[in-house]
C-alpha cells in the first residue's frame, strides 16, 4: 500500500458493544479494529463465525453505532447511511415486489438526485454489466439465486458509491454458482473501478477476489493479521489450483483455526 | 454462469408452457369440470326427489321452481325495490369500512402508540359477534337504512383493519435494513417497503370483509326492516313461500360468489410478484 496517500476508507480503534437482554451483560463485539483501505483495492474480512465482521461492515456502513474510535472515508467521518456507500446484502434481500429495474434504481430513486430518463439509463447499463439484459422487467422469484444476486450488484453499484460493502454476498448460493460468481464479481468490479470491503466465511473465496485478506480474531475482534494476496491481479478461477494459492490458504486457514480453538469452538470443515 | 435447469427455467419462463403437449378438453379443465358435473347431478337428484313425491316440495322447494319463481320475480319487477336497497346498504357499508379500515389499520401498523390506545377497542370489537349490537343499533339508528349500513360497517371493517395493520407491521427486517442502508427517509420506508409488504394482507383483509359485509345485510334486514332482501326473505319465510327464501338465497350466495372472485382477480394482479399467485 501506498503509505503517501490518504487511504480511502480508514478505521482507527473501532469499538462496538451492546447490552445483550438475553444474556443480561454488555457484550464487546469489536475490540479497537485498525483498518485502511486504498482507492480500488478489494479487501475480505475473514475469521471465525460470530466474531463481528458483519458488525464492522455494519459499521462502516453507517447503520451501527461504535462506542468508540473512528471510520473516515476520503477523511470524512462516517456516521449514518450515505450515497458514498452501498451495501450487496445476502440473497433475499431484492425487494419482491419490485421488477429487477425498480430494485437496481431503489437507491436512485430514494436520493431524487436525477431524472427520471437519467435514472432509467442508468439502471439499464447496470443491468448489461451484470449481464442481465433482457431482465430488466422480470421480478426477483422468476430468477435464480445467481441472478438475484447480479441484480443485488447492480443495485449497489447504481448510486455510484465511492465503497462498495459485500456482506457474505454468495454464501447461500450452491457452490458451482458461487465459483461463477466469484469470477463475475472481479469483472464486474474491474470494469466498475470500485474499492471494496468484501466479508465472507469462504477462505478460498476471501484469497480469490482480494488484495488483502483481514484475518479477524474471535469475539471481541480485532485484526489478527493481514495477508497480502501475492497472486496476478486478472485472476480467472485456473488461479485456485496455483500452488501459491494453496499455501496462503492454508495461512489463513490456520490463523482462524487458532482463533476458533481459542474461542473454544467446534471447527467446521471450512472454518 | 454455469447454466443449471433452474437457470433455464428462470431465463425463459413460459418456454415450456407455450410448447404444452397437447393434451383434451377435459384433460385441461378437469377441476372446473368435475366441478360442474357434481353440481349438476345435485340440482337433478334435488329435482326428481320433490318430482317422485319423496321430499314436501313446501320444505325444500325444487331447482325448477325456484327458477320460475326467481325469473318471475324480476319479470313483474317486485324484487328490484329490496334489490335496490341491499346494494346500497352493502356499498355504503362495506365502502365505509374499506375506507376507515384500511388508513385506520396502516396507521395503527404504523405507529405503535396509536396502536397501543385503540388496540383494547378494536380487539374486544374483533373477537364479540358484531351481531349482538343489533339492538343498540336499532335504539340509535331505528330500522331504516342507516341501521343496516351501520351494522354492515361494523361486520366488515375490523377483518380489514385488523389484516391491514398486520401486514404493516410484519416488514421484514432485513428489507428495512436494506431502505435503511440506501437512506431511505421514514416516509420513504414506508412508501417503499411498509405499504407494498402489506398488500397481499390487506387484500386478504378486505376479501374476508365483504364475507362479514353480507352475513351484516341478512341479519340487519331480518332484525327489523321494511326493504330489502334479507327482510323479503323473512316475510316469504313467515309465510312458508319456500321458493321465495330459495331465490333470496341464491341472489345472496350469487352476488357473494361474484365479489369474492372479483377481489381474487384484484389480488392476483396487485400480487404478481408473489411466486405462488403465479397461474
Amino acid at each position: 500500500m501506498d503509505a503517501t496517500r490518504q487511504p480511502k476508507l480508514e478505521a482507527k480503534n473501532v469499538r462496538l458493544s451492546y447490552y445483550n437482554e438475553r444474556m443480561k451483560r454488555r457484550l464487546e463485539v469489536l475490540d479497537g479494529i485498525d483498518l485502511a483501505v486504498s482507492e480500488g483495492e478489494l479487501v475480505a474480512i475473514v475469521g471465525p463465525s460470530g466474531c463481528g465482521k458483519s458488525t464492522f461492515l455494519n459499521a462502516v456502513d453507517g447503520l451501527a453505532k461504535p462506542n468508540g474510535g473512528e471510520i473516515r472515508l476520503d477523511g470524512k467521518p462516517i456516521s449514518a447511511p450515505g450515497p458514498d456507500r452501498a451495501v450487496v446484502f445476502q440473497q433475499d434481500s431484492l425487494f419482491p415486489w419490485y421488477t429487477v429495474a425498480r430494485n437496481v434504481m431503489y437507491g436512485l430513486d430514494l436520493q431524487r438526485r436525477a431524472a427520471k430518463s437519467e435514472v432509467r439509463a442508468r439502471a439499464s447499463a447496470l443491468i448489461e454489466l451484470v449481464g442481465l439484459s433482457g431482465f430488466a422487467e422480470h421480478y426477483p422469484h422468476e430468477l435464480s439465486g445467481g441472478m438475484r444476486q447480479r441484480v443485488n450488484i447492480a443495485r449497489a453499484l447504481a448510486p455510484d458509491p465511492e465503497l462498495l460493502l459485500l456482506d457474505e454476498p454468495f454464501a447461500a448460493l450452491d457452490a458451482q454458482t458461487r465459483e461463477f460468481m466469484q469470477a463475475e464479481l472481479l469483472k464486474i468490479l474491474a470494469r466498475a473501478r470500485k474499492t471494496a470491503l468484501f466479508i465472507t466465511h469462504q477462505i478460498d473465496e476471501a484469497i480469490f477476489l482480494a488484495d488483502r485478506v483481514v484475518v479477524f480474531s474471535a469475539r471481541p475482534a480485532r485484526v489478527k493479521e493481514i495477508v497480502a494476496v501475492d497472486l496476478p491481479k486478472n485472476r480467472n478461477l485456473e488461479v485456485k489450483l496455483q500452488p501459491r494459492f494453496r499455501e496462503l490458504y492454508n495461512q489463513v486457514w490456520r490463523l482462524i483455526q487458532d482463533e476458533s480453538a481459542r474461542a473454544g469452538m467446534a471447527l467446521t470443515g471450512e472454518a | 454462469m454455469a447454466v443449471t435447469p433452474a437457470d433455464r427455467e428462470a431465463i425463459a419462463p413460459g418456454e415450456h408452457g407455450d410448447a404444452a403437449p397437447q393434451r383434451s378438453l377435459w384433460q385441461r379443465n378437469e377441476n372446473f369440470l368435475l366441478g360442474v358435473v357434481s353440481v349438476a347431478a345435485f340440482l337433478l337428484f334435488w329435482e326428481f326427489s320433490v318430482n317422485l313425491n319423496w321430499v314436501n316440495p313446501l320444505f325444500t322447494s325444487s331447482p325448477s321452481r325456484i327458477a320460475a319463481t326467481g325469473f318471475e320475480m324480476f319479470r313483474d319487477g317486485s324484487i328490484y325495490p329490496d334489490l335496490l336497497v341491499s346494494a346500497q346498504e352493502f356499498v355504503l357499508g362495506f365502502g365505509l369500512a374499506v375506507l376507515v379500515g384500511v388508513p385506520l389499520g396502516i396507521l395503527m401498523g404504523w405507529y405503535s402508540r396509536l396502536n397501543a390506545v385503540l388496540d383494547p377497542f378494536v380487539n374486544a370489537l374483533y373477537a364479540m359477534p358484531r351481531i349482538a349490537l343489533m339492538p343498540l343499533i336499532i335504539i340509535w339508528f331505528g330500522i331504516d337504512i342507516w341501521a343496516k349500513i351501520a351494522i354492515i360497517f361494523l361486520s366488515s371493517v375490523f377483518p380489514i383493519l385488523v389484516n391491514t395493520m398486520t401486514g404493516v407491521r410484519t416488514m421484514e427486517r432485513d428489507f428495512v435494513k436494506v431502505a435503511r442502508s440506501f437512506g431511505a427517509s421514514d416516509g420513504q420506508l414506508f412508501k417503499t417497503v411498509a405499504l407494498p409488504s402489506s398488500v397481499p394482507n390487506l387484500l386478504t383483509g378486505v376479501r374476508l370483509g365483504l364475507g362479514h359485509a353480507l352475513i351484516g345485510i341478512v341479519v340487519g334486514e331480518m332484525n327489523g326492516a321494511s326493504a330489502g332482501v334479507g327482510y323479503m326473505m323473512t316475510v316469504a319465510g313467515a309465510t312458508f313461500q319456500t321458493d321465495k327464501v330459495m331465490v333470496g338465497i341464491v341472489i345472496i350466495a350469487g352476488a357473494g360468489m361474484a365479489l369474492t372472485q372479483v377481489l381474487r382477480m384484484i389480488e392476483a394482479r396487485f400480487d404478481a410478484w408473489r411466486p405462488d399467485h403465479h397461474v
